[in-house]
């Protein structure tokens, strides 16, 4: 498996992370989300802190909310945030709490933190673009296996996929927290509804690139990122 | 109304490229035409009240102005933690524009109702701003003005009407003054013609408001004396505790008259559910004399 620890992106996250967390014992590799952060940001993502307000930006929306630490070391190590503000999460003077503020955070496109928000607004932010000529900007939405039990994903992911909206990738990190499972597998939830779908290694970036920019003309599509279980 | 609001939107989306149209099924057909003219920015999703604010809000993150639609219990009861975080926390805005508020839908029964749609605007403190008109004259000025700004706009449109319009009462608008120190009768939207005959011969000012967030808090200290009446289209005591905190300096008396709080479980026409709750001529005639004895 190629792991984050052989791409570089540990060496620059490790020392962030224990800075967010104070956990000196585990490595990058506890946080679920973080590869899929890493090659989203690192390589696939057309935005950067300057460009953070541009109209024909990529968007990322972190539908999960929960766990942010991941996603605040990449948006550091990017340079979207200060170094300094991984220090005191979730204090009474910071910015970063343990769900994002896209109001206190540069970069972050959505506030989240309860469940299920994030497909409906990315595929409003797909639509928008869409209808001021902008085809161009992809919009990234990232879910949880066990966030897909709120049923407004569902209501998200039928009409993206009657309509065809193209411009919408949603990666859904899956560590089988679900508490009910879902039989028949994830990707089928979304291509019964007419998206394409790869489910890749979420810890194997090269697998994790070729599928965040496998996207076709006509339907949307999504990424299953397959991780070690939550137990 | 709904004609009017029907009328008014599809004018805005030909002359506004920023003005779209989120709509869940309800008055799709009536759409038609602006959807064939404006495929783009009016965009109905289905039968999906969660995913219609969810988009609302992601395209006003694009830059675009949402107008959204459907009955007031599908559109704000249903998706109310959609309202709070996929517009308020994402520090955006939208025109949400509802139907059916009270008891228009009175027939097809307490399914159809949402009487606390107002109350739960105030509950979520993010400077909603609160339209309820009481004659279709006075939605399309409302409508233009929110779509032409970013605020957060609930326009609660009701086939309830009084004789006359009165676009300019975003404030209280006095319609008949009593004599000094006379009580103050307020009316919100759809309640003023029923109120003027409720206090005819009766020694009370009366003013009128279509715009109850914010309200007029300095024309009501402006009008009010020791005795304030409040006659409000949706949950009784709905702008109480405004007015309780606009007259906290002075010794005051408010009654606040509006829909009940018990569940009827009756269906008749709307005409019933106005007399069941007091807020018809005789049933305002009632309150205000003993209120006022």
């Amino acid at each position: 498996m190629a792991t984050i620890t052989s791409t570089g992106g540990a060496q620059v996250l490790a020392p962030l992370l224990r800075r967010i967390t104070g956990d000196e014992k585990h490595g990058p590799s506890a946080h679920s989300t973080i590869d899929v952060l890493w090659v989203l940001y690192d390589r696939v993502l057309r935005v950067t802190p300057q460009t953070v307000d541009a109209p024909d930006r990529d968007r990322f929306l972190l539908s999960k909310g929960h766990g942010p630490a991941a996603y605040y070391a990449v948006l550091a190590a990017k340079g979207f945030i200060p170094e300094g503000w991984l220090d005191d999460l979730a204090g009474p003077g910071s910015r970063l709490g343990h769900h994002p503020d896209r109001m206190l955070v540069p970069g972050v496109e959505i506030g989240t933190g309860s469940l299920g928000h994030g497909l409906g607004l990315g595929v409003g932010t797909a639509l928008g673009l869409r209808a001021q000529g902008l085809t161009d900007p992809r919009v990234y939405v990232l879910t949880g296996d066990a966030e897909l039990d709120e049923g407004s994903n569902h209501e998200a992911i039928a009409y993206a996929g009657a309509t065809g909206l193209d411009t919408l990738t949603a990666v859904v990190v899956d560590n089988d927290s679900a508490s009910h499972g879902w039989p028949g597998g994830i990707a089928a939830r979304f291509t019964v509804n007419g998206w394409t779908a790869d489910t890749v290694d979420g810890r194997d970036h090269a697998a994790l690139y070729a599928a965040l920019t496998n996207h076709h003309p006509g339907r949307p599509h999504v990424v299953v990122a397959r991780v070690e279980s939550k137990g | 109304m709904r004609t009017t609001f029907v009328d008014t939107t599809a004018a805005l989306l030909d002359d506004d490229p920023r003005t779209a149209l989120v709509l869940a099924d309800i008055s799709a057909s009536a759409f038609a035409p602006a959807a064939r003219r404006h495929p783009d920015r009016v965009l109905n999703v289905g039968i999906r009240e969660q995913l219609m604010i969810g988009v609302a809000g992601g395209l006003a993150l694009t830059g675009l102005r949402p107008i959204v639609h459907s009955y007031a219990t599908f559109l704000v009861d249903r998706a109310y933690e959609q309202i709070k975080l996929d517009l308020g926390h994402q520090g955006v805005g939208a025109v949400l524009v509802s139907i059916g508020g009270s008891y228009d839908g009175s027939r097809e029964g307490r399914t159809h109702m949402s009487p606390g749609d107002v109350a739960l605007f105030d509950s979520l403190g993010e400077g909603w701003r609160v339209h309820a008109p009481g004659h279709p004259d006075e939605v399309p000025p409302l409508l233009r003005a929110a779509a032409r700004d970013d605020d957060r706009v609930y326009l609660r449109l009701t086939e309830r009407r009084n004789g006359a319009g009165y676009p300019d009462a975003d404030r209280l608008r006095v319609l008949r003054r009593g004599g000094e120190q006379a009580p103050l009768v307020v009316a919100v939207g759809p309640t003023l013609d029923a109120t003027l005959a409720a206090t005819r011969g009766r020694d009370v000012t009366v003013a009128y408001t279509h715009t109850p967030r914010p309200f007029d808090t300095a024309g009501l200290r402006a009008l009010a004396g020791t005795e304030v009446v409040l006659v409000e289209p949706y949950l009784a005591g709905t702008s109480a505790a405004v007015i309780g905190r606009a007259l906290a300096d002075r010794p005051h008396r408010l009654l606040a008259l509006g829909v009940g709080d018990t569940e009827l479980r009756r269906y008749g026409d709307p005409e019933d559910h106005e007399r069941w709750h007091g807020l018809d001529a005789a049933g305002l005639r009632r309150s205000l004399d003993a209120f006022l004895a």
